[in-house]
C-alpha cells in the first residue's frame, strides 16, 4: 500500500478517477433547496433514544424527575465504540422508557423523554475556539467523543474513534450527497461554508493530515461555489475543493476514496491503510459547534421533501422531535402521499408510522406519492434470468447475481467466499434488475444470518464448554465421595482388628481369672485351718454354738 | 539377479522404515471426525437423540451408529451441514426425535413456588441453574441451552418455557417473500 502521492490528486476541474459500476439517477434535488435551511420551532416533548449511532448504547447518567439543562449529557458512551447523547433542551426528564425509534427491526429500545421548560437554559459551556491548535489531539478527540459525534452522512459512526493520527496523509470531506431528494449537505454547504471548513481544519490538526480535500458532486454548483469562497477567505492552502462526476453511489466512502486518490481500500481494510480518512460535512460543521461553541450534537438539518410533502424544504430540527411534527410544520402530507422514508429512495427505511423522534441519522425525510419511485424494500419480484445488469453496476466489484443465489438458498459459506460483506447495500443491482428482486433484501437477510450463525456458535461453544466442566465435575465428585468411602471402609476393617485382639486380650484376662477362682475354690474346699489342732473345750464351745444356732432356728421355725 | 534382488530388499527395507517412522512421528491423537461433527451439533446437550449429550451422539455419528437426522435443536441447518461433512445425502428429521421448535427458548423459575428441592440443577447438563438447597433457585438465562431437561424432575412444576424475542443486538432480517426457490447454484 503505497503512499498517495501528491501528483495523484487532482485539482477541481480536471478530470478524475472512477470507481466500477454506479448509476445515473434522476436527482429531485431542486424540490428541496428553493428555500433557505429554516428553524423547527421547540416541542414541548422529546424523545431521545440511547441507540442512535453504531455500537453500543450509552450509559444513562440522569434519572426521571431530574432537571436537565439545554446540551446536559444524558448518557455518557458505553465502550470503545460508543457515543453520547444531549438535552436538545432544559427540562425536566419525564421518563426513561422503551420507545420506538426509527429502527429497521421497529423494535422499541431505551429512550430518554424531556420534557422541554422552554427557559432554553444552557449549561455551562467553556468554548475553545481559535485556541484549539494548542490542544492535544488526544483532548480534542475526548471532547469530539462527549459531544456525541456520530458520521453525519448516514453510517452514525462515532467520529472520535476513526481519528486516528498515525499515517494519515489525507482528509478527505465529503460533501457528495449522492443519493436523490437529499439536499441537507448541500444547503449546509451553501449557507455555512465558513462553519465547514473550520471544522476541517480541526479534523486535520487532531489526525495530523498534511491536505484536506472537499468533494462534491458537479450537481451542486451554488455549494462548490460557497465552499471554494469560504477557502478562499480562509486563506489555507491545504484545503482543496475537488467536484466529481454525479454517479451514484459516488458519495459511499469507498467509492469517493477511489475517485479522489485512484487506491482502493483494501478487502478487510479501513481507509486509513492507505494513508485517508474520510468524514461527511455534516460531520465537520458539528465539530466546527463543538470546539467554537462547545455545542454538542443536539440538532441537525433534516431534508423533508417528496411529492407526498406540500411544501418540501431543509430544516434544522433537535434531535428527538416527531417526525409527525416536522411533516406538519412542512404544510402536512399531500392528498396522494404514499410512503414515509426515512433517508433516500435508494438506500432508506420505510417507516410505518410517524410518531417517531428525529435521530442523528434522519438526514432526509422523503413522503413519496402515487407510483413515483419504487419502494427500496418491496417484496414481490420475478425469477432472476442471468441478464448480468447487476454485476455491471455493482460499485464494489461483486457478482450480485451469485450473492442473490447463494443468500436466497442459505448457502452462507459461499455467500461470504463471494465477498458478501463487502456489499455497500447501495441498492444499484435491485434499481436495474429487471425482475425487481430486492436483492438488498436477500443481502441484508444472509448477512443478519450470518451473524446470528457466529453468536450461536458461540454460544453453542460457552455450552461445551460448560457441560465439559459440568462432566469433569461430577466425575471428580464421584472419585472423592469413592475414596472418602474406601476411607471409611479402611478405618472400620482396621477397628475390628483392634476391637478383636482387645476381645482377645479381655478373654484372657477372664480366663486367668477364671482359672484363679478355680484353684481357689479347690483350695477351699480343705477345712478351714483355724478349725484343725482344738482342744477339747473348744471343740465343745463350737458344739454349743451350733446346738444354740439350732434351738434358734427352731425357734424361728415355730 | 542377486543385485536386483538385494537393491528391491533394501529399497523395500527403507520405505518400511519410513512409514514405520511417519506413522510414531506424525500420530493423530484422536478421533478428528468426532470433533468436527461435535463442532456442528449445537450443544444444547438435552439428548432428544437418545444420546447423553452432543459429545456421544457425534461418536455415534462417526462410527455409523446414528444417523444424522436425529438432532431437533439443530434442525435443518445442522443435518445440512452434517451431510456436508461426511459427503453423505440431506434426509429429513427424524420426527421421533421431536420438532423442530418455532423459536429459540430458554426456562425460568417461576421462584414463589420454587422449594429449594436442587432436582433441576442436578438435571441441567450445562451448570446453568444456580441455587442451594432450602433455598431458591434461578436459571441463569444467558447460560440456558433450552434443552427443557430440568422440568421433568421439578416436584412443583415451577419451571416455565418461554421464547427468546429478538432485542435490537438480535433482530435479523427476513428473507423477502414472493421470490421463487432457487436452484442450488454452481
Amino acid at each position: 500500500m503505497s503512499a498517495i502521492k501528491k501528483s495523484n490528486i487532482l485539482k477541481t476541474g480536471e478530470s478524475t478517477w472512477s470507481f466500477h459500476g454506479g448509476i445515473k439517477l434522476p436527482g429531485h434535488k431542486d424540490m428541496s433547496t428553493g428555500k433557505p435551511i429554516a428553524r423547527m420551532p421547540s416541542s414541548d416533548r422529546y424523545v431521545i433514544p440511547l441507540n442512535q449511532h453504531m455500537g453500543a448504547e450509552g450509559e444513562v447518567l440522569v434519572s426521571t424527575g431530574e432537571n436537565v439543562l439545554k446540551g446536559q449529557m444524558l448518557a455518557g458512551p458505553h465502550g470503545l465504540i460508543s457515543a453520547a447523547v444531549h438535552s436538545p433542551v432544559s427540562g425536566k426528564v419525564a421518563e426513561i422508557t422503551q420507545h420506538r425509534f426509527p429502527h429497521p427491526s421497529g423494535l422499541a429500545g431505551t429512550c430518554i423523554v424531556i420534557e422541554n421548560d422552554h427557559k432554553d437554559e444552557w449549561v455551562e459551556r467553556n468554548p475553545i475556539g481559535e485556541d484549539y491548535t494548542t490542544i492535544s489531539s488526544h483532548e480534542l478527540r475526548n471532547i469530539v467523543r462527549d459531544a456525541g459525534i456520530v458520521g453525519l452522512g448516514g453510517a452514525t459512526f462515532p467520529a472520535a474513534v476513526k481519528q486516528t493520527e498515525v499515517g494519515i496523509e489525507t482528509l478527505i470531506l465529503n460533501g457528495v450527497e449522492c443519493e436523490p431528494y437529499i439536499t441537507c449537505d448541500d444547503m449546509l454547504m451553501r449557507e455555512r461554508a465558513d462553519g465547514i471548513i473550520k471544522g476541517a481544519k480541526i479534523i486535520a490538526h487532531i489526525i495530523k493530515a498534511e491536505q484536506c480535500i472537499i468533494a462534491i458532486e458537479d450537481n451542486k454548483p451554488e455549494a462548490i461555489e460557497a465552499i471554494t469562497r469560504a477557502v478562499s477567505r480562509d486563506g489555507s492552502e491545504n484545503i482543496t475543493v475537488q467536484s466529481v462526476p454525479t454517479i451514484y453511489p459516488s458519495g459511499g466512502e469507498r467509492q469517493l476514496i477511489k475517485i479522489i486518490t485512484g487506491n482502493e481500500v483494501p478487502v478487510n481494510g479501513l481507509p486509513a491503510d492507505i494513508h485517508v480518512l474520510c468524514h461527511n460535512v455534516a460531520t465537520s460543521y458539528t465539530i466546527y459547534k463543538a470546539i467554537f461553541e462547545a455545542e454538542p450534537l443536539i440538532s441537525r438539518i433534516v431534508t423533508i421533501t417528496g411529492r407526498g410533502i406540500n411544501s418540501p424544504r431543509n430544516l434544522e430540527v433537535d434531535i428527538g422531535t416527531s417526525i409527525h411534527d416536522c411533516i406538519e410544520h412542512c404544510g402536512g402530507y399531500s392528498n396522494d402521499a404514499r410512503a414515509l422514508i426515512m433517508g433516500g429512495p435508494m438506500m432508506g427505511l420505510t417507516l410505518n408510522t410517524d410518531e417517531l423522534p428525529v435521530i442523528k441519522a434522519t438526514n432526509c425525510l422523503l413522503v413519496t406519492a402515487g407510483i413515483d419511485i419504487s419502494l427500496p424494500d418491496s417484496e414481490i419480484h420475478m425469477p432472476c434470468i442471468r441478464c448480468g445488469k447487476c454485476v455491471d453496476v455493482c460499485p464494489a466489484n461483486l457478482l450480485p447475481q451469485q450473492l442473490y443465489w447463494f443468500a436466497a438458498d442459505k448457502d452462507y459459506d459461499r455467500a461470504v467466499d463471494y465477498n458478501l460483506f463487502d456489499c455497500i447495500e447501495c441498492g444499484c443491482c435491485a434499481y436495474v434488475c429487471p425482475s425487481q428482486i430486492p436483492l438488498v433484501q436477500y443481502y441484508r437477510f444472509a448477512k443478519s444470518n450470518i451473524w446470528e450463525q457466529e453468536r450461536e456458535r458461540k454460544k453453542s461453544d460457552i455450552a461445551r464448554q460448560r457441560h465439559e466442566n459440568r462432566l469433569e465435575r461430577l466425575e471428580k465428585q464421584k472419585q472423592e465421595r469413592e475414596a472418602r468411602l474406601k476411607k471409611k471402609r479402611d478405618a472400620l476393617s482396621k477397628n475390628k482388628s483392634s476391637r478383636d485382639k482387645e476381645m482377645d486380650k479381655k478373654k484372657a484376662l477372664i480366663a486367668e481369672a477364671l482359672a484363679r477362682v478355680n484353684e481357689k475354690k479347690s483350695k477351699q474346699n480343705t477345712k478351714a485351718k483355724n478349725t484343725e489342732n482344738l482342744t477339747p473345750e473348744q471343740q465343745q464351745k463350737i458344739k454349743q454354738a451350733d446346738a444354740r444356732r439350732e434351738n434358734m432356728k427352731k425357734h424361728e421355725n415355730q | 539377479m542377486m543385485v536386483v534382488i538385494i537393491t528391491l530388499a533394501i529399497i523395500a527395507a527403507f520405505f518400511g522404515l519410513l512409514l514405520g517412522y511417519s506413522a510414531i512421528r506424525f500420530r493423530v491423537e484422536g478421533d478428528p471426525v468426532v470433533d468436527k461433527i461435535d463442532a456442528i451439533l449445537p450443544q444444547t446437550q438435552c439428548g432428544q437423540c437418545t444420546y447423553a449429550g452432543c459429545h456421544p451422539y457425534a461418536e455415534a455419528i462417526a462410527k455409523g451408529e446414528a444417523d444424522i437426522n436425529q438432532c431437533p435443536p439443530g434442525g435443518e441447518a445442522v443435518i445440512i451441514a452434517l451431510a456436508d461433512l461426511l459427503e453423505v445425502e440431506v434426509i429429513p428429521l427424524n420426527a421421533e426425535h421431536g420438532e423442530v421448535k418455532e423459536s429459540k427458548t430458554v426456562v425460568y423459575i417461576d421462584e414463589n413456588t420454587c422449594i429449594g428441592c436442587t432436582l433441576c440443577i442436578q438435571a441441567c447438563p450445562v451448570d446453568a441453574i444456580l441455587g442451594a438447597a432450602k433455598h431458591m433457585h434461578t436459571v441463569i438465562e444467558s447460560e440456558c441451552t433450552g434443552c427443557d431437561l430440568c422440568i421433568p424432575p421439578c416436584p412443583v412444576d415451577c419451571i416455565h418455557i418461554k421464547a427468546v424475542t429478538p432485542t435490537l443486538k438480535t433482530w435479523k432480517w427476513h428473507r423477502p417473500e414472493g421470490g421463487y426457490a432457487a436452484p442450488r447454484a454452481g
